[in-house]
């Protein structure tokens, strides 16, 4: 901090820590695209342009059909584990096994809520907490996100103010996911799956 | 080996070349499509500087800012002055939570002062887990790329690798070999007892790292394991969360041509009673490491650097010669600035002449860096503190002494001119130049008519 000090010292147009507490405190957003989409549309094509896929039900317990539905055409498991929020979905009747727990390294399909979602990027904002365990979303190889399409915001500006509103503290972790895990470190090539999931399915509820 | 001499041998190495050729029309491509979703992108540009030149002109301020809000969500912010400090206190934080397994994600201040040997001294085993940087660890290799480390190697190359060193049957499609390193690695995250990543922004309002990964592995990494350490220079404080924004705007797209990667983590703080996971340890390692040699003076704006990699994807001299040719950490138009500053001027000669001055990277770089500028800075520090060969400084002084004599210089160069014509021997080109071999040997030199422009004008004007 010294060498730091004493190399700006007299530099030009040096800020005190009022100023700067004022600067951090307003928040100011910088330029942004104009655009007035509409969110949801505008979602769900940066999702699906993020190899990710897309599915829209009316309400909550429409879920779990939707999702053994997606499930069976990817021959994919029918055992998941999934956020508690959604233990009280009726699983079983559409043939699933669904664990409510934080997932393991050999659990294959992970079921999680979001934070809120952001319209420009396609991105689902996922906060750490008891309630919402960051390894559900990121061990197995399948991830499926239940989005209430009205927590569809524009941009990330939209999503900070929303945190700061409803979490007056930080979370430890706070994870944008867009997409599946992917790597093009061996000749630039884009392959999905790395070291995350290898697909992301989106459930939208209205 | 300096430079030159590197830089000869890359050229030879059709491999090399190969794999070079393949990657940079993609980085160049993408990258412009990307920016055009964003209109008026210089307005983009103009508000990244001007968030990296606020922070860096009160970078004290916005540190004790930084350290504060970390502090008090219980990480321990830890300041090293050197490399050799970095390692120091990374062992010691291994040795207090006696850890006997770290899992890497990248940092490229960790390769600034080669962590990894330093902790297997210590008898920590060190996992990268970036594949990338996990192929060049098999490979005992440098990274070549701070943003695509393997760009060097071919498909082919890493599929002998992998059958050699995981002695399993040969893969030879990519996603198969994605998969196998995948396997191999998954048991690493759920068993180190430390993570270490880097920091590609830190967060003064909020005191939280953020990195930016397409793997996942830093998730992991500062998810899994009960320590997390994360390293990064102390330049990149930034002050709020809609800075982030603006940045995150700029970085994917100019390094990948991505609107956003598909990881984007901020941690804060460590895991709460309440937390089903994440780290119980926190630390922090902020770098100096040659950093305040740049506050305060003529080249303080490389601080704004943001390590997208786009002025070596687009710079002619690194698509021609690869990152390992510039012999340290970084590469390309970027490196050419920092290794002289960081590693001293001395150690790095022909840097800040391993440009065309074509100026395409001070064009792209999404912080506006003016890079041409400060080599250009760089050389002439050079030649005043006498580190250019005797010969050179002797044909400039003489070449400044002439100019400033009209008459000589007029007289002079009527000479030049017309023995250079006489070598040509009639012919258009010069295919030999006494004392200029090392620019007639790869190009010839036309050869001038015989009179020169100030003749040619005086006649002209009558
Ligand atoms: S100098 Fe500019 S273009 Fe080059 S890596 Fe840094 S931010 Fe990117």
């Amino acid at each position: 901090m010294g060498r730091i000090r004493a190399a700006l010292g007299k530099s030009a147009g040096r800020a005190d820590r009022e100023e700067i507490d004022a600067y951090i405190s307003q928040h100011a957003a910088g330029p942004r695209p104009r655009a007035e989409w509409n969110l949801i549309a505008r979602f769900r094509d940066r999702v699906l342009s993020l190899a990710s896929s897309i599915d829209q039900v009316a309400s909550a317990s429409e879920v779990p059909q939707a999702l053994a539905r997606y499930l069976r055409e990817n021959n994919l498991p029918l055992q998941a584990v999934c956020w508690p929020e959604f233990t009280q979905l009726d699983w079983t009747a559409q043939g699933m096994n669904v664990a409510a727990r934080p997932a393991k390294g050999s659990d294959l399909v992970g079921i999680t809520g979001a934070f809120c979602a952001i319209a420009e990027t396609g991105t689902l904002v996922l906060l750490s907490g008891k309630e919402s365990p960051p390894a559900t979303s990121l061990l197995p190889e399948t991830h499926i996100a239940v989005v209430r399409s009205t927590r569809i915001v524009k941009g990330m500006e939209e999503a900070w103010s929303l945190l700061r509103k409803e979490y007056p503290v930080m979370p430890r972790a706070v994870n944008f996911v867009s997409g599946p895990s992917r790597t093009a470190d061996i000749e630039q090539t884009v392959t999905l799956g790395a070291h995350g999931p290898y697909r992301v399915h989106i459930i939208l509820v209205d | 080996m300096h430079f030159k001499a590197r830089a000869g041998e890359k050229l030879r190495d059709t491999r090399l070349q190969q794999a070079l050729a393949k990657a940079q029309g993609k980085f160049v491509h993408t990258r412009a499509e990307a920016i055009l979703e964003l209109e008026n992108f210089e307005a983009y540009r103009d508000a990244a500087a001007s968030i990296r030149d606020r922070v860096i002109r009160d970078l004290d301020l916005y540190l004790e800012q930084f350290e504060k809000n970390a502090s008090a969500r219980g990480a321990v912010v830890h300041w090293a002055e050197t490399a050799q400090d970095v390692n120091r206190i990374v062992c010691e934080i291994a040795e207090l939570h006696g850890v006997r397994k770290a899992v890497k994600s990248k940092s490229m201040v960790s390769e600034e002062c080669a962590l990894n040997e330093a902790l297997e001294a210590a008898g920590v085993e060190v996992v990268e887990t970036d594949l990338g940087e996990y192929i060049l660890q098999l490979a005992h290799e440098p990274p070549s790329h701070i943003v695509a480390p393997v760009v060097h190697k071919t498909k082919d190359e890493v599929s002998d690798l992998f059958e050699q060193k995981h002695k399993k049957p040969r893969k030879t499609g990519i996603p198969e070999l994605c998969r196998e390193a995948r396997e191999v690695l998954r048991p690493h995250f759920l068993s180190a007892d430390m993570g270490i990543s880097g920091a590609n922004f830190l967060i003064a309002e909020t005191g939280s790292t953020l990195i930016v990964t397409n793997e996942g592995n830093g998730r992991l990494v500062t998810t899994m394991p009960r320590v997390h350490v994360a390293i990064t220079g102390i330049e990149k404080v930034v002050p709020t969360l809609e800075d982030i924004a603006t940045l995150l705007r700029l970085l994917p797209r100019s390094a990948t041509g991505q609107a956003i990667t598909n990881y984007v983590s901020i941690n804060t703080g460590i895991k709460s009673r309440d937390d089903s996971d994440g780290p119980e340890h926190f630390h922090i390692v902020l770098v100096d490491a040659g950093r305040t040699k740049l506050l305060g003076g003529v080249m303080q704006s490389m601080l704004r650097c943001i390590r997208c990699g786009a002025c070596m994807n687009h710079c002619p001299v690194y698509q021609n010669i690869g990152g390992h040719a510039y012999g340290w950490v970084y590469p390309g138009p970027m490196g050419s600035v920092l290794t002289p500053v960081y590693a001293g001027l001395e150690n790095a000669l022909d840097l800040p002449n391993a440009s065309t001055f074509c100026g395409e990277c001070a064009v792209v770089c999404p912080v506006k860096i003016p890079l041409p500028d400060l080599m250009r800075n760089l050389r002439e520090q050079q030649t005043e503190q006498g580190l250019r060969s005797w010969q050179e400084r002797l044909a400039l002084k003489i070449w400044a002494w002439t100019a400033l004599h009209p008459g000589i210089y007029a007289a002079l160069s009527r000479i030049a001119a017309r023995i250079l014509k006489g070598m040509a021997g009639g012919g258009k080109l010069l295919h030999y130049l006494p004392g200029g071999h090392g620019w007639t040997d790869g190009r010839d030199l036309p050869a001038p008519e015989g009179r020169t422009f100030r003749e040619l004008y005086r006649e002209r004007r009558r």
